[in-house]
């Protein structure tokens, strides 16, 4: 097949209108020859619409520069990325350039046209064989492992070779880089293929080498009281994370980024603040992942395409992390992925759509937004694997609704795909009430790590807490029960308790669940105990005391001696108080046992 | 020799198009109108047909009129020669001054690597106690500050441009009152700063082209000031005029419009400004403080949301002062740890207390009983308002922490101010017999 060539016709924004002679496949790339002399570069692109020989394409750099008549050059291959060991603890821009090594190749600023590899290629892998030749082997099956960070990885069949193939010859242990031959495969049609340690993978098509996917029934530990207890995000499920600009949605990411039960985390810093992947980037590497005791980063991958950074790469920015994660998944790994924020990739999508003149849908995002969304979602998941272990992606996107207003498009095709929901409010971060994740309008699907019914339970407290609030508003405390004051105080007693977490307090910061389990017990017991108190003034200042004891005792390490006294301390001053028990919280208390 | 175009084959608002080759996006050509000659910018190219946004506006323009094409894109002079000079959008001198040619660079280059970036750590001072001491303004921070019309916010960014303790300060204005343009002249002509500033002005009469390109030049111009060691800081004033004139344009072009007829890129334009600011590791720095005045007061609508998106917090000027509950510097932490260690303590103990002088303003507006801790909260709350936040208190951090404690003296018995009892220790003001 001869190379398809074009040339270009238009040039809109980043939107390239080309007349193309031969074939041309939907979302392949292209390259746009623009300028000439010292100023020549290559432009990457991508294929989005073909109306007979003319194609637009979307160029992922800045368009400046391009001419009519320029030369394009279609090179029939999707847009792809290079899987293989060797992308952990690295920094990608949204088409799979390791930053640091651009930056060593055209200094301070990012110029056009610069693509580099993504897998290191000087560094050699410790390859292990774990097939043997005349073995029958289908794609993502397993053909030898090397030794990435603490993980084994697995060298395996490239996904896109269908069908059965025999194994000719595997390379005996020894150290290999990422291009050199470890095995060659026989198709029984006499023609040979050799396989290396890393192949390329269209990111627009889901990763679906697997045996079956399950139903995410497993809690992933986030280390977030107010998540794992009342808002768990199951393993290989999916949830979101909306609020209004300064509510903290970015922090929450970062945070559960460092402590989340996972083996890998990929972050996708799409269109957003540069400053804040800094962060990420200078101190992970002095953090410790307190499961490997290794270096963060060992287990991370950035993918960052910040807001200045061109548009069309922002979009491709969320596809390149999923596939990432897919990959990491074919080895029985649990993986996070953090899409900080999928509003800058719908915007993306919005633009382009507006290019192409497509007749648009609300707030002009394009009608197939709904689709895309729940598309992106849906390449979360927990699946067997065919050798029996079990791998997942976990999906936790970040949106930012305009003027922190939940009716807009993208958060609402977002909630309809997530199974869990964790609004943010601007009245809750005002309050400096942290993680601001409102505890009346959130929701989740999945069972956590505590029993569904104690939650609930407790829950209650909060809304007719709320309710009880609202009524004081309009006829003052002297209005209210001490009756009804009393729920309202230990609502705000369980927010303030055990909703609002300190993340830069060294110990509040995560909780375990074994500690979460035993703290929310000690909850419950004061929720449903029947406090005694002579009036409003006392009840409130008994309340403010169990307050300031419960911050203390977050404060202490799990186990110390400090913990025990300051439990003991609670318990006593509990023992002052309590004049009885709901039965029905009693029962659910046992229950926890 | 350059080949010269005499048919405009379309002219619709500020745009034009003619049939032309060999052309490039982005850009320059020249239009000989009868005004005069014109700066054009090719923003669409579709077949043998260029679109190009005339800077000098389509009004008056003859499809007969002649193009140029100049090969290049918009390019800025930059030298040591532009320090103290004003010039209008399209680079033009507006000081009557000589015309800048030499050391041409290119406006709107591409982005700062990420990983060249470092985390941010020095403090910028401005002798204003509400943004010294309450929400530090940090090297290469970009902050807007949110306002509504009247407020004084030109005065302000006067005042910084006087004050802030920088090598060199660009300010680009979009869409100034004529009024407002000879106030920065003249303020920074008798203040004695005029010699380290570069003024960019576009005012509300001219063409409206012209105050797309004013942020794109002063950027480009701080960033190589920036690549020479320099510290700058660009102040830009106001972005939501900025903002309705990308709107504008836009819509004559027949862009879908997403919200409030804002383009469906206004966050990306924002960003790609705003993004500017940075530190550079082995050079200089870039610092944006930048006015974004709300239609109606109200913070969700297109402009100052898009913004509160993309800077790191926000200044709110109301009333005349910078809001102390609103504004918030997304990177004092990163700095004020390191000024005195009684910083942070004034810093959260003062608004605890600012607070409760609102609410109690607020009981007694009810009518409510005043009690003598309420009488003490009123006596702190206007001294406060007096010595802190009045826009016209000009002293250094140092001396702006001391008078905290001078106010709290005054005003409290030290164990009511709700401070740590080792900073009270240390620098509580003895009194004198």
């Amino acid at each position: 097949m001869t190379k398809t060539i074009g040339a270009v016709t238009g040039v809109n924004g980043n939107m390239v209108t080309a007349r193309a002679q031969g074939t041309v496949s939907m979302n392949e790339v292209a390259y746009i020859a623009a300028g000439s002399g010292a100023g020549a570069k290559r432009l990457k692109s991508e294929v989005i619409r073909i109306r007979g020989d003319v194609v637009q394409v979307q160029v992922f750099e800045m368009t400046k520069g391009i001419k009519i008549g320029d030369a394009v050059e279609f090179t029939d291959e999707m847009l792809s990325v290079e899987l293989g060991p060797g992308l952990l603890g690295q920094v990608f821009d949204g088409l799979q350039n390791p930053l640091p090594k651009v930056a060593e190749a055209t200094g301070n600023f990012l110029e056009p046209g610069v693509y580099l590899e993504a897998l290191p290629r000087e560094r050699k892998w410790a390859f292990t064989p774990a097939a043997k030749a005349g073995d029958r082997l289908e794609r993502a099956d397993l053909v030898g492992t090397v030794p990435e960070g603490s993980f084994t990885h697995r060298v395996m069949v490239p996904f896109q070779l269908l069908g059965t193939y025999s194994l000719k010859w595997v390379a005996p242990a020894g150290e290999y880089g990422v291009d050199e031959v470890v095995a060659r495969l026989d198709d029984g049609k006499g023609k040979e293929i050799p396989l290396t340690m890393s192949f390329r993978w269209p990111v627009k098509r889901g990763v679906d080498c697997f045996a079956e996917r399950l139903r995410p029934t497993e809690p992933m530990v986030t280390k977030t009281r107010i998540i794992d207890t009342f808002f768990p995000v199951g393993r290989g499920g999916t949830y979101c994370i909306p609020g209004p600009f300064g509510a903290g949605k970015t922090v929450l990411q970062q945070v559960t980024s460092r402590n989340a039960d996972v083996d890998i985390v990929i972050i996708a810093a799409c269109g957003e603040r540069a400053g804040e992947v800094v962060e990420t980037l200078k101190e992970f590497p002095e953090l410790l992942d307190p499961r490997t005791g290794r270096s963060l980063m060992e287990r991370t991958v950035i993918i960052c395409n910040t807001s200045s950074m061109p548009v069309a790469a922002r979009e491709a920015s969320v596809y390149t992390a999923v596939t990432i994660a897919e990959y990491y998944r074919q080895m029985g790994l649990h993986v996070l992925l953090l899409a900080d924020s999928t509003s800058r990739w719908a915007q993306a999508m919005r633009e382009m759509s507006g290019r192409l003149e497509e007749i648009p849908g609300e707030e002009a995002f394009p009608a197939y937004l709904e689709s895309v969304i729940a598309g992106f979602y849906e390449r979360a998941g927990i699946v067997r694997l065919k050798d029996g272990s079990t791998g997942s992606v976990t999906i936790g996107g970040t949106v930012s609704p305009a003027g922190g207003n939940f009716e807009e498009p993208v958060t609402q095709a977002t909630l309809k795909v997530v199974g869990s929901f964790h609004g943010l409010s601007r009245e809750r971060s005002d309050a400096r009430k942290y993680p601001a994740i409102h505890p009346l309008d959130s929701w989740s699907k999945y069972e956590g790590i505590m029993n569904r019914e104690a939650v609930d339970y407790a829950h209650r407290f909060l809304s007719r807490g709320a309710e009880v609030g609202q009524m004081m508003k309009v006829v003052g405390e002297e209005g209210t029960s001490l009756e009804d004051y009393l729920v309202y105080l230990k609502g705000e007693f369980l927010d303030a308790a055990y909703l609002q977490q300190n993340s830069f307090d060294p110990v509040d910061c995560a909780m375990s669940p074994e500690r979460q389990r035993h703290v929310f017990k000690l909850v419950l017991e004061i929720l449903a105990a029947q406090i005694g108190a002579s009036d409003k003034e006392d009840a409130r200042s008994w309340f403010y005391r169990l307050r300031q004891g419960f911050l203390d005792y977050n404060g202490a390490e799990w186990r110390s001696e400090r913990f025990s006294a300051l439990e003991k301390d609670i318990r006593s001053l509990l023992a002052q108080r309590v004049k009885g028990a709901d039965p029905r919280g009693s029962r659910l208390i046992e229950r926890l046992e | 020799m350059k080949k010269v175009y005499s048919r405009i084959e379309s002219i619709t608002g500020n745009v034009i198009s003619v049939r032309a080759d060999d052309v490039a996006y982005g850009e320059l050509a020249e239009v000989s109108t009868r005004f005069g000659p014109s700066l054009a910018e090719v923003i669409r190219l579709d077949s043998g047909l260029v679109s190009l946004q005339v800077f000098a506006g389509g009004r008056g323009i003859s499809t007969g009129d002649e193009v140029v094409f100049l090969g290049h894109p918009m390019r800025v002079s930059f030298s040591e020669d532009l320090l103290g000079r004003i010039f209008d959008g399209a680079g033009e001198p507006r000081d009557g001054g000589p015309r800048l040619a030499e050391n041409l660079v290119a406006v709107g280059g591409p982005s700062v690597n990420p990983s060249k970036r470092i985390i941010p750590r020095e403090m910028i001072r401005t002798g204003i106690p509400m943004i010294d001491l309450f929400n530090s303004l940090v090297k290469s921070q970009k902050l807007p500050i949110f306002s509504v019309s009247g407020e004084p916010y030109n005065q302000l960014l006067a005042r910084i441009a006087m004050q802030a303790e920088v090598d060199l300060i660009v300010l680009g204005g979009m869409g100034l009152k004529h009024d407002d343009y000879l106030y920065f002249r003249e303020t920074l002509e008798s203040g004695g700063a005029i010699s380290k500033t570069i003024m960019f002005v576009h005012t509300a009469a001219d063409p409206v082209v012209e105050c797309l390109m004013v942020p794109d030049v002063s950027l480009a111009v701080a960033e190589r000031f920036a690549l020479k060691g320099k510290n700058v800081l660009v102040l830009l004033t106001d972005m939501t005029n900025f903002s309705d004139a990308l709107k504008e344009i836009a819509i004559t072009q027949e862009q879908v419009p997403s919200n409030r007829g804002y383009p469906g890129d206004l966050y990306s334009q924002l960003a790609a400004r705003y993004e500017k600011a940075v530190d550079f590791s082995d050079a200089g720095s870039i610092t944006i403080l930048a006015v974004t005045t709300m239609p109606g007061d109200d913070v969700t609508h297109p402009v100052p949301d898009n913004t509160g998106y993309i800077t790191e917090g926000q200044y709110y000027l109301k009333g005349g002062r910078i809001e102390p509950f609103g504004s918030l510097s997304r990177l004092k932490q990163q700095v004020n740890g390191k000024t005195r260690p009684d910083h942070r303590g004034i810093m959260d103990g003062m608004i605890k207390l600012y607070a409760a002088y609102k609410d109690t303003l607020e009981k007694k507006s009810m009518g409510f009983q005043m009690t003598a801790w309420d009488q003490k909260l009123l006596r702190y709350g206007e001294a406060f308002e007096r010595e802190m936040m009045d826009l016209s208190v000009k002293i250094e951090l140092e001396a702006a922490l001391d008078k905290g404690w001078a106010i709290l003296a005054d005003c409290f018995e030290p164990q009511e101010t709700g401070l740590r009892t080792d900073l009270i220790d240390k620098y509580w003001p003895k009194k004198t017999a």
